[in-house]
Order: structure tokens, then sequence, then C-alpha cells
């Protein structure tokens, strides 16, 4: 009897002080609904974080980037659809939010450049082929020519010797 | 010499297009938000809690937001500025202290001066995802309709202030 006292005393001593031992964390966010979330991370990696340029707002740790991300949450979780809350963000930051710019008049450039200038080179490169089959193929070596070589090449392995 | 011509000409275009983006800043991102009519808002007072202050309130006159935070380096160089605009008395500013602590944004007016009218108090920068925020300072201008017909991005300079807000400001007022 005494030994089962004694053993639930050192028991509730231990439980007493877990508590203390235990380092805690900031709670985690309330049970993430993985659906929503999912659909948090699809829209957050099309938006362009405006303070890290080069990052969307699902990659950067910017406090803004946070602050949309949550938005984006809070919009989704209130019933708005995906285009809705990307128009959302495109109402407020412009186009540039979008890693993937719409076409229209000002983006044709930006659109269709790369095919130019992939015209352009294709073009360039038919007009030299064409050029090239044109020029007469070089002739044969005369006679002296050839000597000329043979001598010439003949000086080269006699300095290589000498040295 | 003809054929240094073609390589010539792609150089001096190649050129053109670097200076002309050297010149150009990758952070001010023009604003959907000009020619649009302002974000409501209402939010409590950065000096007074108790008391609000919305976008419906600075109907029927010209003027400025002006988004600042006591955190905002560029913000306290371009303070002095903002103050010697405040003392020409061309139109109320209102500031929106973004995403500051309460006592943090009321200290700092007290210690560099009030160029403000009122602030409002953007704990969570909800009102300030709705102007486009994303830069402090930045300030737009907004008209007597409640239409934004201007918005700097980073902090104002005399040569913005003399240049820009103040014959913006006067044309509007005329209108």
């Amino acid at each position: 009897m005494a030994k089962f006292n004694m053993n639930t005393l050192v028991l509730s001593l231990l439980l007493a002080v877990a508590p203390l031992l235990v380092n805690a964390e900031e709670a985690p966010r309330p049970a993430p609904d993985p659906i929503l979330e999912k659909r948090v991370l699809a829209i957050a990696e099309e938006l362009r974080c405006l303070v890290c340029q080069n990052q969307t707002i699902a990659d950067s740790d910017a406090a803004l980037a946070v602050d949309l991300r949550k938005q984006v949450r809070e919009k989704l979780a209130q019933g708005m659809s995906d285009r809705d809350v990307t128009n959302f963000m495109v109402e407020r930051y412009g186009d540039f939010v979008l890693y993937r710019p719409p076409v229209k008049t000002t983006t044709w450039l930006l659109w269709f450049g790369p095919f130019l200038l992939l015209a352009g080179g294709l073009i360039v490169l038919g007009i030299t082929l064409k050029r090239r089959a044109h020029t007469e193929p070089t002739e044969a070596l005369s006679e002296t020519e050839k000597r000329r070589v043979a001598t010439l090449l003949g000086t080269i392995t006699e300095t290589k010797e000498k040295t | 010499m003809k054929r240094f011509l073609l390589p010539l000409l792609v150089f001096a275009s190649l050129v053109i297009f670097l200076a002309i983006s050297l010149r150009l800043d990758p952070k001010e991102i023009p604003s959907p938000l000009i020619g649009k009519q302002v974000p409501a808002f209402q939010l409590t007072q950065l000096q007074e809690p108790e008391k609000m202050i919305s976008s419906a309130d600075m109907a029927g006159q010209v003027w400025l937001l002006n988004i600042w935070a006591s955190w905002c380096v560029s913000c306290r160089e371009e303070h002095p500025h903002l103050i010697d605009l405040f003392k020409l008395n061309v139109a109320p500013i209102v500031g929106l202290n973004y995403k500051d602590g309460r006592q943090d944004g009321i200290d700092w007016l007290r210690q560099f001066g009030n160029p403000y009218g009122v602030s409002a108090f953007d704990n969570n920068g909800r009102v300030g995802i709705d102007f486009g925020v994303y830069g402090v300072p930045e300030t737009f201008v907004i008209d007597k309709l409640g239409v934004i017909r201007y918005k700097h991005i980073g902090p104002l300079t005399p040569e913005v202030i003399n240049g820009k807000l103040l014959p913006l400001i006067k044309e509007l007022n005329r209108g």
C-alpha cells in the first residue's frame, strides 16, 4: 500500500513538473483544411511578391507576402472563386502581380517578341545558306602553288629539327 | 565596310534598349487604382482610438493620403518635406499608419512632428492591401469626387512636391 502511494506521489510530481519541461512553440494554425490550403498554394504560386520581385508570394516570407497569403486564404474561405481572388489582387496591384501576364495589346511584344526573334533568325539563316550555295567552290591548287606549299612545309620541319 | 553595318545596327539598338531599361525603376509599378474611386475604409484614429476616420469623411475636398510607419526608414527621410507641405496648407494630409504599434506611431509623431490632420491606424495592413501598398512610404492624391489622381511610391522629395503634387492639387482645387 505504501509503495503504491509512493508511485502515485512520484507520478503526480512528474506530471506537475512536466509543463515546465515543454518548450512550447507557437500554436499551429487551427486545423488547416487541406483542400483550401491546396487552392491557397495554387493561387499564391501565380502571384508575384512585390517586395521581392523574383519570388511568388508562396515562396516569399516577406511581411507583405505573408499578409497576401492570409488574404487569399480568407477570401477563399469566404467562398470567392480562384478567379475572383486573382482579380482582387490585380485590382490592387495591377497585372504586374501576375506571373503569367494576360495577352493584350500592351503585352503583345512580351508574348510574341520571342517568336519574332526566332523568325528573324530563321530568315538570316536562310539567306546565309542560300548565298553560300551560290558561291563557286574554290579551285584545286595549281602545280606552282603545290610546290610552294611543299617548300614552306619543308622550311618548317627544318627549323623544327634544328631546335 | 558594308559588312560592319549590320552588327553596328544590332549593337546600337542593344545600347538603346539597355539605356532605356537603366532608367526604368522596376520598383515603380504603375498602380491600377489611378482614375478609380478611393478604396473605402473605416479605421480608428491613431492618437484617439475611440474616434473613427473613414474615406467618406474626406469627400468633397482634395486630399492626400500618406502611408507611413514608425519602423519605416524612408518615412523619416520624407518627413521634413511632408512637414513643409503641411505648412503650405494646400490640402489636408491623412496618414495611414501601416502595420505599426499604436504607441510606436504616437511616439514617432511626438518626436518628429505631426504633418497629418489625422492618422488612421491600420494595424493589420488590411486597408494597405486595398490601396495596393507594397512599399512604405506611398502617397496618393485624391480629388473632390474621391477619385485617385496620382500615386507616388517612395519618399516624397521637394522635386516631387513642387513638380507634381502642388501643380496637381492646384488644378484639382480649381476644378
